[in-house]
């Protein structure tokens, strides 16, 4: 059963800041949610193999030539905050 | 003539024998906008100005002469999460507000070469998380044919304006059903292409392993008419598959003569409205009297696709929606150090659909719950796709309502996440095994239309145009429109 400190451990690993408020509410909804995805331990898959999509296709590779970019002033102008030829950011420790 | 509600591949007559300009067109589309919109809000952002140039340089061109591609003045409607250089993509969300991407989408590059025009980008749920659009970090878009209720989602701009006469077609993406069930609930025509047909390069990713792009129109013939520009491979995704594109109009055979048509059992019982399943056995006649034989058949693995997609998908989009953190583009809130601004940024920037599948996909993911959550669903995916597997062994296309009910109120299930889910319940086992599948309109239940669903086997789209097409001719439901 998912507890209000796991929405508390969660919302910080996910980058989140909740409200007391929220962390109410998403503990009954995820606590819900999980119950009813519970009903998936019905099936025994020991031996069924996971799938992430169908397609025929593994390490597509391409050749290790300069393509096509975007200009750096281009990215940059877009940045909340910029420095010379950096992202700005506060402060790390 | 009612230009708004003529078909792409109509106008595309009308503009090469002079009888119409794409001016004109252009005109009679804005027009309609600003006579509806401000009822039905299916757009974030109006792209006027631009369209009207690009109107007056197709008309240029048809003046000179020149042979122009078939969309060449069609007026196309694009769901906010694709990208077209130079103008604002929100994905409908505050935290990507302001934000305009410096390149196109491979679907807008491909549309551009057909010298198509837009109007502008349309309302979606947030990072298109939802069924209803009531998701939008901006406003909710209404159903055209009745404005208290929803247009679903989360493509529901897309889907509105079609069916609203504010866009000829449109583009819109489908991760669960979001192309499909806002058809349905509009009453036009949306198509879920095969995983891998359709470039995702610039669409704004939510949960990768189950996303696509497709069209919605306003009949069969348009959509293989958009669905052959925008498919085909492309180095810039690799998931894409080095695969050749049929000419999807010559699909357009309205003869479905010994067609094999399953219908499982799990999307006809249980949760369908009994409206729904009138109009849906009424659709079942139509194919048996067109000539096609309908089967019941079974999808045993059925009742656990939702619980495995409501694993998958919020495990990928927290993992695709850490990108959102204030540094290179989007909302900052400044804090005094950078993880107190990434939680104040995100947490003020997504809103509460998004938050929670954010929680859910991290918690899916997490030390001690990856086996238990995120690997037993995949598994189950494995057994879901055995099932179609199985089932297209001996039949040809399989078919079900694309919704359990016509298009619900505004308001009606945002209070509860779950009930919101359940309206997913007939699309998204598709998307969890790569398919192809079709939503056309199949009738109404009282005023609202009610969309059936054609389910292919990987790279059948030809079969899903001609099965819909053959049942299009027959009952001509696309023909209505909503009293606006």
């Amino acid at each position: 059963m998912i507890t209000r400190k796991d929405v508390e451990h969660v919302a910080l690993l996910g980058r989140l800041e909740l409200s007391e408020e929220e962390k109410q509410v998403y503990t009954e909804q995820l606590a819900n949610i999980l119950e009813h995805a519970s009903v998936l331990n019905e099936l025994d898959t020991k031996d069924v193999p996971p799938l992430t999509h169908v397609l025929p296709l593994q390490n597509v590779f391409r050749e290790d030539i300069v393509g096509e970019h975007l200009e750096p002033e281009t990215v940059l102008a877009r940045a909340p905050e910029r420095e010379a030829r950096y992202f700005r950011v506060p402060r790390l420790v | 003539m009612d230009l708004c509600y003529t078909p792409a591949h109509e106008l595309s007559r009308l503009l090469r024998e002079k009888t119409i300009s794409a001016a004109e067109l252009a005109e009679a589309v804005f027009g309609r906008i600003d006579a509806v919109d401000e009822k039905v809000r299916a757009y974030l952002l109006l792209m006027r100005e631009e369209a009207t140039a690009q109107a007056r340089a197709v008309d240029r061109a048809l003046a000179a002469g020149e042979e122009l591609p078939p969309l060449a003045g069609i007026p196309v409607g694009i769901k906010d999460n694709l990208c077209i250089n130079g103008f604002e993509t929100t994905c409908a969300s505050k935290i990507l507000k302001g934000f305009v991407p410096p390149y196109d989408a491979t679907v807008i590059e491909s549309l551009k070469q057909q010298r198509a025009v837009f109007t502008g980008k349309t309302n979606m749920d947030e990072f298109a998380m939802g069924s209803s659009t009531e998701n939008s970090g901006f406003f909710p878009t209404a159903n055209p044919w009745d404005l208290e209720r929803v247009p679903g989602g989360s493509s529901g701009g897309s889907a509105a304006a079609v069916a609203a006469g504010e866009a000829v077609m449109a583009l819109g993406s489908d991760t669960g059903g979001s192309i499909r069930q806002p058809a349905a609930f509009c009453g036009v025509v949306g198509l879920k292409p095969t995983y891998g047909r359709v470039s995702r390069y610039g669409l704004v990713a939510f949960a990768s392993s189950l996303d696509q792009i497709g069209p919605i129109t306003r009949d069969v013939r348009d959509c293989a008419l958009l669905m052959g520009v925008i498919a085909g491979h492309d180095p810039k995704d690799s998931t894409s598959v080095p695969q050749g594109v049929p000419d999807y109009t010559s699909a357009l055979v309205a003869d479905i003569k010994g067609f094999r048509i399953g219908v499982p059992r799990e999307y006809t019982g249980e949760g369908i409205a009994p409206e729904v399943r009138a109009v849906f056995d009424q659709a079942i006649e139509v194919l048996t009297g067109l000539g096609a034989t309908v089967e019941e058949t079974s999808l045993p693995h059925t009742k656990y696709a939702l619980p495995a997609y409501y694993l998958i998908a919020p495990a990928e989009a927290s993992s695709n929606l850490a990108r959102y953190d204030g540094v290179e583009y989007g909302l900052r809130e400044p804090a005094e150090d950078v993880v107190a601004s990434y939680k104040k940024t995100r947490s003020r920037g997504f809103g509460p659909e998004v938050k929670r599948r954010i929680m859910l996909g991290t918690y899916a993911l997490s030390a001690g719950y990856y086996e238990a959550y995120y690997l037993k669903a995949l598994k189950i995916r494995t057994l879901i796709k055995r099932d179609f597997d199985a089932a297209f062994e001996r039949f040809d296309l399989l078919l079900s309502p694309t919704a359990p009910t016509p298009a619900f109120k505004i308001g009606e299930k945002v209070a509860d996440p779950l009930a919101m889910y359940l309206s997913d319940i007939c699309t998204l086992a598709v998307n969890l095994a790569s398919l192809p599948a079709l939503s056309v309109p199949g009738g109404f239940a009282g005023h609202l239309p009610v969309g059936i669903q054609f389910i292919g086997p990987p790279f059948a789209e030809e079969r899903l145009l001609r099965a819909a097409y053959a049942f299009e001719q027959e009952t001509g439901w696309v023909s209505k429109r909503p009293a606006l």
